[in-house]
């Protein structure tokens, strides 16, 4: 195990961790859901040191890309309902908006 | 919300150190056991490797995932089909409520990329075979692409969601079951191709495979039932009141 | 240079644990699906982890085949449970589960 490949384990692997305790731990939603995005690319990343290439081909597509798309689309539709009650028009949902 | 709230907060963070402790716990427990665990370990590599030539692709990823393990992939694009259903049923598809119409960027963007994704998609389904690739990223990259075509507000004729996306979404089913049962029509067992026509089943598998895994991302996506062509109509089954 | 097995196993584990705490302590639906889907990662990470152990140049090509089957599993659950949300808070008005409180307003 050379000096460089120790460093790229480690480095992926604290970035994994950050990201996640990031992603869990944060109270707005919006910035959950991007950096779920986030974490599944890295995890792709991951997967491609650990020689699944398989994997992360369908980690990138489907893992991040698609569940993030998922996951925005239902927020961005459960924001709208909880916020209509109040009397708001329906003006689009920006990035800005936090939950 | 109401006056006493101090204690109820107390009592949740007590809740809360409780389940972190136990969670503490569980995470080393599960360190020690993978300290435990040997350091080189073939698993079921040489296995794979050694019965590779008879599998009819010459990947070892894509034998087990559609030959070796095949029973497991069968029931995977199942419950792909059941993600679906369950989908379907809870209602109709609806716009995105306040969504801002897509601009001419999108729309540029969609025209240039949608060739070039059906085509990659196209080059993983047949990749699967000798090297990384197959019909799981090939149903995602299509997948995508129909993903891209619903956000960019490109007008889709309703009628390709009556019988085209049905019939993709029931062709990966149907043509793996019929795959797999075809062998018992000849005295072998449920799944056991016969070696010189496996890698010709895998093919048609994974093409079936591939449409069944577009449409249905395709449609969680999409997140309901499409309604159908003629609005005249009421949908067939549906008496929850929603209107069409 | 085949990366060691133990680190990735670790940050696997790590990512089930975190993951489980935040499923089971945050209220609101969205962020319980957000912490099963890192906990799903995290177990995918470990069986891949363990793939990697067998030396003989690639790896175990067993593991990664059931961790493709569960991407795809884990998609599949992770839309139904979304569309599922969705109608909970259309129908009830709330996004969290009858017996928390509002998670906006404590914590």
């Amino acid at each position: 195990m050379t000096l460089a490949s120790w460093w790229l384990d480690l480095c992926l692997c604290g970035v994994l961790l950050t990201v996640a305790w990031h992603l869990l731990a944060t109270p707005d939603l919006h910035k959950a859901v991007i950096l779920f995005i986030a974490f599944g690319l890295m995890l792709a990343l991951v997967w491609v040191r650990l020689e699944a290439v398989d994997v992360a081909l369908a980690e990138a597509a489907i893992g991040s890309g698609l569940t993030g798309a998922l996951l925005w689309s239902a927020l961005a539709r459960m924001e709208m309902k909880r916020r209509r009650p109040s009397g708001d028009d329906g003006r689009d949902d920006g990035p800005g908006a936090s939950s | 919300m109401g006056p006493v709230q101090a204690p109820d907060r107390g009592r949740r963070w007590g809740l809360r150190y409780c389940c972190g402790t136990l969670l503490c716990l569980v995470w080393g427990m599960l360190v020690l056991a993978l300290f435990e665990l040997p350091d080189q370990w073939p698993g079921l590599l040489p296995q794979a490797r050694a019965q590779l030539a008879r599998s009819g692709v010459e990947h070892p990823v894509t034998a087990v995932l559609l030959n070796f393990r095949s029973y497991d992939t069968l029931l995977e694009v199942l419950v792909l089909f059941l993600a679906v259903l369950g989908v379907w049923s809870l209602g109709f598809i609806e716009p995105g409520p306040g969504r801002s119409p897509a601009g001419p960027l999108l729309a540029a963007l969609v025209r240039l990329l949608l060739p070039v994704l059906v085509l990659a998609s196209t080059y993983l389904l047949v990749r699967g075979t000798y090297g990384p690739g197959g019909a799981f990223q090939a149903g995602a990259l299509l997948g995508t692409a129909g993903v891209l075509l619903l956000l960019s507000d490109v007008p889709i004729s309703r009628a390709w969601f009556a019988l085209p996306l049905k019939v993709a979404l029931t062709g990966g089913p149907v043509v793996f079951l019929a795959v797999a049962t075809f062998p018992s029509l000849r005295g072998g067992a449920l799944l056991q191709y016969p070696v010189e026509l496996a890698g010709a089943l895998i093919l048609l598998v994974e093409v079936a495979a591939t449409l069944s895994i577009a449409a249905a991302l395709f449609v969680l996506f999409a997140g309901g039932r499409p309604q159908e062509a003629t609005p005249a109509l009421p949908p067939a089954g549906d008496d929850n009141g929603e209107e069409v | 240079m085949p990366p060691s097995f133990l680190l990735y196993a670790l940050v696997g584990v790590t990512l089930l644990v975190l993951g489980l705490y935040a499923a089971i302590s945050h209220a609101h639906l969205g962020r319980k699906i957000l912490a099963v889907n890192v906990m799903g990662s995290g177990v995918f990470l470990l069986f891949l982890a363990l793939a990697v152990r067998s030396g003989a140049g690639s790896p175990d090509p067993v593991p990664q085949a059931m961790v493709l089957t569960g991407i795809v599993v884990a998609v599949c659950a992770t839309a139904l449970a979304l569309i599922l949300a969705c109608r909970i808070q259309a129908m009830t008005g709330r996004a969290y589960l009858a017996g928390e409180e509002d998670p906006e307003i404590s914590s």
